[in-house]
């Protein structure tokens, strides 16, 4: 073995590590990979919070390119998305469904009022069933689903201006052709 | 490079932030130890905690995990098998909840890195003792006068 070679050998399994660890490190644990993609959004009837004689079936939305904003009352990092959600409702380019996750109605109800009332209808998970359904388990979460039915995206955690504008609205565009 | 470290501790200190999930209602179930409960307490041992990620789905007091070990209930009363209600959370939360990944191309790394690397340590580590015993039989056995010279050179020197 050359002195080169000596040299050069750590050298490359420090770079490989270094690496790794700058990979893995950037990631955020929490973003685990929803097997959910690309398949279809399992279906759900429940009632609506603001109209509770009525219900909304995940058929009701067939040929739609539609949201599926999960929230609830108690969840503080809501009120950071819950702008950009009013905003986006005003422009009108994809109706945004809400799915009121382990909540009082009446405590949903008075949170939309106070802090404005984006979606088009909100549906009620009481038990949190179609939660797990849909593989939630940090709240607030955004699904992107297509006209028929599928899946196209999952954002984990509070949406911000980067990934609605960079990803979800032009996702969202390319769907609606 | 200055934002990916600022990204990568801003990442850090928001993970605990970021997402919830813990509704204020506390959901609590008192349980004697049937053999029900035993097979369920051993199948929440092999599936992880989806919030708070170290911990199984039998330790975890996060709302979720009561949820899931309802509906894991449920299910095995339904008479469904371990590898049925294992499929099931896999369906909806992703190989992540399984403490054993299964083995897959993807994950190969995980399960055969550590031998490979065994492999690979263990060849250095013959070619380097081999290296050696070379070295040392062939300073027992000095060949010719040059040997010789540079071994009475050097203990000269060590006198000197």
């Amino acid at each position: 073995m050359t002195k080169a070679l000596r040299w050069a050998i750590p050298l490359a399994i420090f770079i490989v590590l270094v690496a790794f660890l700058w990979v893995g490190l950037g990631r955020d644990p929490r973003q685990v990979p929803s097997p959910l993609i690309d398949k279809p959004a399992p279906a759900f009837r429940l009632s609506k919070l603001q109209t509770p004689d009525e219900t909304l079936a995940s058929g009701d939305l067939r040929g739609t390119v539609w949201l599926l904003n999960v929230w609830a009352s108690w969840c503080v990092s809501c009120r950071v998305e819950h702008p950009l959600l009013v905003q986006l409702a005003q422009q009108n380019v994809v109706p945004v469904y809400g799915l009121d996750y382990k909540d009082q109605p009446d405590d949903g109800r008075a949170w939309l009022a106070q802090h404005g009332n984006p979606y088009t209808a909100s549906i009620v998970d009481r038990d949190g069933r179609v939660g797990i359904d849909y593989g939630v388990y940090g709240v607030p979460e955004t699904f992107v689903i297509d006209k028929t039915g599928i899946i196209r995206y999952k954002q984990i955690g509070p949406l911000t201006e980067e990934v609605l504008q960079g990803r979800i609205l032009p996702l969202v565009r390319e769907l609606q052709r | 490079m200055k934002a990916r470290v600022a990204l990568a501790l801003l990442l850090l200190a928001g993970a605990a932030a970021a997402t919830e999930m813990n509704p204020p209602q506390q959901s609590s179930d008192a349980s004697g130890m049937s053999a029900l409960d035993l097979r369920l307490k051993r199948l929440e041992g092999d599936l992880r905690c989806l919030v708070c990620q170290n911990q199984t789905l039998a330790d975890s007091n996060a709302e979720l995990a009561a949820d899931l070990r309802r509906e894991v209930r449920e299910l095995a009363v339904s008479g469904k098998s371990d590898e049925e209600i294992k499929a099931y959370l896999v369906a909806r939360y992703g190989d992540f909840v399984l403490y054993d990944p299964p083995v897959e191309p993807l994950t190969w790394m995980l399960w055969f890195g550590p031998f490979a690397l065994l492999v690979v340590g263990g060849t250095v580590w013959w070619i380097v003792l081999r290296r050696r015993e070379r070295l040392a039989s062939s300073a027992a056995s000095p060949s010719g006068a040059n040997s010789a010279e540079q071994a009475r050179k050097l203990l000269d020197d060590g006198d000197g």
